[in-house]
């Protein structure tokens, strides 16, 4: 990355929002002029946010988009005066109504008691990570009545009584009781409910949501949204949603303000940010975002008289002490109850399914850095052969993961700080004895350059490279035994979307010219519309369901794929597919 | 804003920087290694490099005491028992009402106070003992080895007597026995360290890569050494050192038993980093690149242990200087005539004595303090560092 020194004046550019027409007229609750917002680093000063403006207004939802490191996160902060130390607001104005007075926001000392007041009491704040945001050694209804009595000075049995109002609101069911327990004893759903109660309890005018929903599982994320935009129009609030997911701006947004490096790009109602996208980068985000509807589905079910590469037959995995210690009613968690599934050459197989569904263990049962429990891998070479991996003695082992590579998940544990992109991506040749010394280097070089990096670059260091250069050194490391088949593992979930499409572009890319059979673990079911030609979805250790995937995608047999597909947030306003969805009950 | 479709936008590509300075340059780290960006992490914290040049300092007063010191430590002066410390001063009077530059200090004459009859001494304005830079003094031997009478600053006349920092029981020169206790007090712990490094790097080492019951039995002996009282223990194994053995002896034993018993530490703290780096995915990386147990060893583990091993080795240096400090205080760690920071302090034991010569206390005491003090700052500044990829 070549950082800008100075801003280039070019002969008609402009660096100014785009806004379109349609803009509510209606006063509004929070105003934001011309708001700068400055980071004093060791060693330079980062302009996190450039004259950003806009309006909340009451009922209405006003969407920040952008990738990692546009500063949306610090503008939602820069209105409640909680960044950090380092940062400073350069210029720029915050009014918020209260009451019918316009009360200057910034003006206000970070550690005031106007601050303070204003804190909760008329912003709430619900944060991604609802785990690290609520306490872990008070009840869940302890913490909200905390909130009650500091801000709206109800007494003890009165704060009781609103705080189990309040769970009741956020639909917690039994919340007489559940008001008593610790966050550790509720799911990622219910504490991101829980967190929502307590930004609801004073009343707040405005609600600042920072990507409420991102640790969340895809059905639960869906019941999340719904609940949040419920209790907004119920409550009149003005909501800033702060996300990067452009399918939820469009189920959820009424307005929206598209970021990108401390700058709104582009602002205007939801409607006219997806079909009328005036700023070329709102139109590469809105171009990658890969859709539910579109795929490459390439490849047809009929047309397979090959022997599948890889045939996975009763796999299981119990974890848990079932030995002779405990003989009854011992602990055993199935993570994979006997999946059995075919991969055929040149085939991309996805494996979709949420947190705890047993997809990464699968992959990671194939490969054997877990022993499987039961059942079999037969993995065919090519040439006639078939060998049973679940048999293999380490050595023999060895020889298959020449054949079968992983690309992880996080491109920043899985390469080794401390050896340079050289040493990584040749690795597997020094160590396979392929090629070693000059050969290695020339073999790495041409690795680099099918996956888009320039070779010249083997010197240096992870640490010099971004998130999606890392990710290209990953894949370029799997591909360099020349392998049968690639286990990708969530491989673009930790990236931004413009990185992620770029990325799913130069596997599909990869897999033309090398022919190879993908597996490909997502949580992400767009993703995996996009990039399989057949899907199967876990659920609870078991598969559900295997299919094409337009079949999966367009025409799901099984209540739960149907509940898993009509949740994933459709990237267009005009088409809304969350909110009606298809519900599991089980 | 203007509604013209063919609207030219900027784009940018990276996010807006102002440097600092106006001549601020970015540091290309892209081809750094780690021990690059470790030195610029560590360069960073002020008050550690500091205290890295100040143990510098230490160990190199330590390496040449025999010319730092002004005398040697065993010369004792009956007649100046207890002597307080001598001020160096650099105007004489030249005798016509001027002065002149000559370096010296005061000499002593003896006041008896006439109710306690105790004698003290006090500096005489009249006795001007001329002193310089590389004088001739007291013959040594460099390193035991080469014969030699320079020393870096003394009397210009060998059968006067300079006492910078006063003298102790005996009329001995504490600047000169605080120095030799330098080479000691800061080698014992060295050599304990490196013997405590050995143990608990390859008992860490063994527990943290092969785990199950070769860690059940290592960290099961570490938890009972570790549960053991210290002190007693010392004292126990101190006593049954033959008091006929030559006071080199005793330093080796000393450091061993200090040793024995501080590894435990390291061995916990390998064994952790070891299982941390097992989980990374990098090692999982390695070990589906074919690697073998010794190669992911020492190719993709120890490397990102030695910064950590130096972090904590740092840290284990002071608990070596306290224990022999305190050992040799209670008088079962070194003993007379070997010179260390805690033999010094022995002389402090009393009362009386700090009472009557506080700078016996102080001199040997501060050194320590600023010896352990420097090796904590050093050491946490190096742990910060340890891992220059977390930011």
């Amino acid at each position: 990355m070549q950082p800008i020194l100075t801003e280039n004046k070019a002969m008609n550019t402009t660096n100014q929002t785009y806004v379109h027409p349609g803009l509510p007229d209606e006063e509004p609750i929070l105003t934001v002029q011309d708001l700068s917002i400055d980071f004093h680093l060791r060693t330079h000063i980062l302009h996190a946010v450039r004259n950003v403006s806009f309006n909340l207004c009451r009922g209405r939802t006003l969407a920040l988009v952008g990738e990692s490191g546009s500063g949306k996160s610090v503008t939602a902060r820069g209105l409640m005066r909680i960044n950090d130390p380092a940062a400073r607001v350069a210029s720029g104005n915050i009014f918020l109504d209260v009451e019918g007075k316009r009360i200057e926001l910034n003006a206000l000392g970070p550690n005031s008691p106007q601050i303070r007041a204003i804190r909760g009491r008329r912003i709430g704040l619900i944060f991604q990570e609802p785990m690290s945001s609520l306490s872990p050694v008070h009840t869940i209804g302890s913490q909200i009545v905390e909130v009650l009595q500091l801000h709206r000075h109800m007494s003890l049995a009165a704060a009781k009584t609103e705080t189990i109002e309040l769970l009741r609101q956020v639909e917690i069911a039994d919340p007489t009781n559940m008001a008593d327990r610790y966050t550790f004893e509720f799911s990622g759903g219910m504490r991101q409910r829980a967190m929502i109660a307590m930004a609801l309890a004073c009343n707040p005018d405005i609600l600042i949501a920072d990507e409420p929903t991102t640790a969340l599982d895809v059905t639960t994320q869906a019941e999340i949204l719904d609940l949040i935009k419920r209790l907004q129009v119920s409550r009149g609030m003005a909501m800033l949603l702060i996300t990067h997911d452009l399918g939820i701006v469009a189920e959820v947004a009424d307005e929206v303000a598209v970021m990108r490096y401390g700058r709104v790009l582009e602002l205007g109602p939801v409607d006219a940010i997806f079909h009328d996208a005036r700023h070329p980068y709102t139109k590469e985000l809105l171009g990658s975002t890969v859709r539910l509807e579109s795929g490459e589905a390439n490849a047809d079910e009929t047309q397979r008289s090959e022997k599948p590469v890889l045939s996975v037959s009763g796999l299981t995995k119990v974890f848990g002490s079932n030995s002779a210690w405990f003989k009854k009613g011992s602990y055993a968690l199935k993570a994979v109850d006997s999946a059995s599934l075919d991969l055929y050459p040149g085939e991309n197989l996805g494996i979709v399914g949420e947190s705890g569904s047993g997809k990464t263990t699968l992959g990671r049962l194939i490969l054997r850095t877990v022993e499987p429990t039961e059942g079999q891998v037969i993995f065919r070479p090519g040439d006639g052969s078939e060998t049973d991996v679940t048999k293999l003695a380490k050595s023999e082992l060895r020889q298959f993961h020449r054949h079968v590579r992983l690309v992880f998940q996080d491109p920043f544990s899985s390469l080794n700080p401390r050896m340079t992109v050289k040493q990584i991506i040749g690795d597997p040749l020094f160590v396979s004895g392929v090629a070693r010394g000059k050969e290695m280097e020339s073999r790495v070089g041409e690795l680099m350059e099918m996956v888009g990096l320039d070779p010249a670059a083997m010197e240096r260091y992870p640490h010099a490279f971004s998130g999606g250069q890392r990710q290209r050194i990953g894949i370029a490391r799997s591909l360099a035994l020349d392998p049968k088949i690639i286990i990708a593992d969530e491989a673009t979930s930790a990236l931004d979307v413009s990185i992620r499409a770029q990325i799913l572009d130069l596997l599909l890319d990869i897999q033309k010219r090398l022919n190879l059979s993908f597996i490909f673990i997502s949580h992400d079911i767009s993703v995996v519309r996009y990039f399989c030609d057949r899907v199967a979805v876990m659920h609870r250790g078991k598969i559900v369901e295997i299919g094409s995937a337009e079949q999966i995608c367009n025409a799901p047999r099984e209540d739960y794929t149907k509940a898993l597909i009509s949740a994933v947030p459709n990237p267009d306003p005009r088409n809304k597919r969350m909110l009606h969805r298809t519900r599991l009950t089980a | 804003m203007t509604d013209t479709q063919n609207l030219n936008f900027e784009i940018e590509t990276a996010p807006a920087i102002s440097p600092l300075k106006s001549d601020g340059k970015v540091v290309s780290m892209a081809a750094a290694g780690q021990w690059t960006l470790i030195w610029h992490k560590f360069t960073r914290n002020k008050v550690a490099v500091f205290a890295g040049c100040v143990i510098l300092l230490l160990y190199l007063i330590g390496a040449f005491v025999e010319f730092l010191a002004p005398g040697v430590p065993e010369k004792s002066k009956p007649q100046y028992t207890y002597a307080p410390p001598q001020q160096i001063e650099f105007f004489v009077p030249d005798g016509n009402g001027g002065s002149k530059f000559l370096m010296h200090v005061k000499g002593y004459k003896i006041e008896v106070d006439p109710v306690a009859l105790r004698r003290s001494f006090v500096p005489d304005e009249n006795k001007i003992i001329p002193i310089g830079w590389f004088v001739h003094g007291q013959p040594y031997k460099l390193w035991n080895l080469i014969p030699a009478d320079l020393h870096l600053i003394g009397a210009l006349d060998k059968k006067d007597t300079v006492y910078f920092l006063g003298s102790d029981r005996l009329g001995r020169d504490l600047m000169s026995r605080l120095i030799y206790g330098t080479r000691v007090s800061m080698s014992i712990g060295l050599i304990g360290v490196t013997i405590s490094l050995t143990l608990g790097v390859v008992m860490g080492a063994l527990s943290g890569f092969y785990g199950g019951w070769v860690d059940l039995l290592i960290q099961r002996i570490v938890e009972i050494i570790s549960s053991m009282p210290t002190i007693p223990l010392w004292l126990g194994l101190a006593a049954a050192i033959p008091l006929t053995w030559s006071p080199l002896q005793v330093y080796f034993v000393i450091t061993i038993i200090v040793s024995l018993l501080t590894w435990t530490a390291l061995a916990r703290e390998v064994r952790g980093r070891f299982f941390a780096l097992r989980a990374e995915d990098f090692v999982t990386a390695a070990r589906l690149d074919g690697s073998t147990e010794r190669r992911i060893i020492f190719r993709h583990i120890l490397p990102s242990l030695t910064s950590h091993i130096l972090a904590v080795v740092t840290l284990a240096l002071p608990v070596m200087i306290v224990a022999e400090t305190s050992l040799s205080f209670l008088g079962i760690g070194l003993k007379p005539p070997v010179v260390s920071w805690g033999v010094l302090l022995q002389d402090a034991q009393s009362i009386r004595t700090v009472a009557t010569a506080p700078w016996l206390l102080i001199w040997p005491a501060s050194a320590v303090v600023i010896a352990v003090l420097s090796f904590n700052f050093l050491g946490d500044g190096l742990r910060d560092a340890a891992d220059p990829y977390g930011e």
